[in-house]
């Protein structure tokens, strides 16, 4: 079987060509999860239809309400991009958790969400941020949230002939404190044992909404609404958090692998998920004020 | 990458294809234009080995992880187990053998030698150029930088503390002679 490799050079023509392709084509840009497929007979397909230079899938702006990131985009450009670094220091953090820089200058953000590997730091990152992505087939185009991305292992809610073109991520607003953790066990560059994202918004000592998402610990990354509930509307002291972080733990569906047994994993996921939560709490994790204070303040 | 479903049990036409499986690649190859007929699932650290006869590129996991088939494209490292031979059209390639020049070793590749930066050296030619693509952005690194940039290097002789070292020792040659091998990444634009 030869393999043919493609590059058109807009979005509609890619389309075309996958339609036409079917299961036999299969969208590259970075080409590191690509290849590594292709070598270990994962996937066989007879044409690649190289994205990773069309111009309209690529570059980085500031909508005003937020970023627009071409799905073509590298890793390393977006977290070396002088308006990412502005706006957005959370997401340059994660972006530096990915791999090493050798990966981090060949794959697309695009790339990273369309394989669909819940270890992958961006896929748990990005949903709580509310992040969406825009999808373009023959059809027309829609926006999905990157939440509702992830269908199964490797599997994404992404159509045939459909292309992930841009990624959107609102601007979170100055009330909002995200944050995340990755857990390595042996590799600075290794994927993660746990990935843990997680946002808060405050208005004074109140958490208005939250946001909680697990990496790694599951075939997709989920969000832990119940948890989430917990802290709205509360004030995200210590108790409150630690009980998130069992609510969290209730909600993954570790595996035992090589970066440790399910049951160390379930244990990690307490540890940083009240990690970082009690980072974005700040002084509000702490001991409540003491009674009697007569409304000192802090 | 999107799996692409099962919806399509219709047979699909033949797709047009803009290049036989036959195809040709041109890129620049430390410094010189190269053009070659590739087959689209050419791996480029076999191009390079047997190919090219450039073996100063190791191969070693073949899954990106090691560093040691680490090349430079436009300037920045990428693991060449990972190319396929068409990805490298339009492009600019160095590998080891494009540092240095008239037989003399280049700043870092000497900073290397004179501070123990290797010992058995089949990693060495990823260590070296991954230094050079981070010095070439940023010339005066920090330690953290440096252990970040060098991260999945892997050595398995010297510690990595005369690496750092090594790299260290050339930031500093490099500041104080500036003749930067032509190596390097543009800054990152906007």
């Amino acid at each position: 079987m030869s393999l043919e490799f493609v590059r058109p050079g807009s979005i509609e023509e890619a389309i075309a060509i996958l339609e036409r392709g079917g299961d036999d084509a299969k969208v590259v840009a970075g080409g590191t999860a690509v290849v590594i497929m292709l070598k270990e007979g994962f996937i066989a397909p007879n044409l690649l239809v190289d994205v990773s230079r069309i111009s309209t899938m690529r570059g980085i702006h500031d909508d005003g309400d937020g970023l627009r990131i071409g799905a073509a985009t590298t890793i390393h450009e977006v977290l070396t991009s002088p308006v990412v670094r502005a706006r957005f220091p959370e997401l340059v953090s994660m972006l530096g958790r990915v791999a090493t820089i050798r990966i981090r200058s060949r794959i697309t953000l695009g790339g990273n969400l369309a394989h669909g590997d819940s270890r992958l730091d961006p896929a748990a990152f990005l949903p709580a941020l509310d992040a969406e992505v825009r999808l373009v087939g023959p059809g027309g185009e829609r926006w999905l949230p990157v939440a509702d991305l992830f269908v199964d292992e490797l599997t994404t809610a992404i159509q045939p002939a459909e292309l992930l073109v841009e990624i959107r991520i609102p601007d979170p607003g100055s009330t909002s404190r995200v944050t995340y953790r990755k857990l390595v066990g042996q590799t600075q560059d290794d994927y993660g044992v746990v990935n843990v994202a997680a946002r808060i918004d405050l208005e004074g000592e109140t958490c208005r909404d939250a946001r909680i998402v697990l990496g790694a610990v599951a075939s997709t990354p989920i969000r832990v609404p119940e948890a989430e509930a917990l802290l709205r509307d509360a004030r995200p002291s210590a108790d409150l958090i630690d009980q998130a972080a069992d609510l969290a733990r209730a909600a993954a569906d570790p595996v035992d692998d090589l970066r440790g047994t399910a049951a160390y994993k379930a244990d990690m996921i307490v540890v940083e998920v009240r990690r970082a939560l009690t980072a974005l709490a700040g002084d509000l994790a702490g001991p409540p004020p003491a009674s009697g204070a007569g409304g000192a303040g802090r | 990458m999107t799996r692409q479903g099962s919806a399509s049990d219709r047979r699909p036409e033949p797709v047009p294809v803009a290049s036989p499986p036959g195809m040709q690649v041109r890129f620049e190859l430390n410094g010189s234009q190269v053009e070659l007929d590739v087959a689209a699932s050419d791996v480029v650290i076999d191009l390079l080995r047997d190919r090219l006869d450039l073996t100063g590129t190791k191969s070693g996991c073949g899954i990106g992880v090691c560093g040691l088939c680490t090349i430079l494209l436009d300037g920045l490292p990428a693991s060449s187990c990972l190319l396929l031979a068409p990805m490298l059209d339009g492009r600019r390639v160095t590998t080891i053998e494009g540092l240095g020049a008239d037989g003399r070793l280049d700043p870092v590749q000497a900073a290397f030698a004179e501070e123990q930066g290797f010992q058995c050296g089949i990693c060495t030619p990823g260590q070296v150029l991954t230094a050079s693509a981070l010095l070439a952005v940023d010339p005066e690194p920090d330690e953290h930088r440096i252990r970040d940039w060098m991260a999945g290097n892997l050595c398995r002789c010297t510690g990595y503390a005369s690496i750092v070292r090594s790299i260290q020792s050339a930031a500093r040659a490099l500041t104080d002679n500036p003749t930067l091998p032509e190596t390097g990444a543009p800054e990152p634009g906007p």
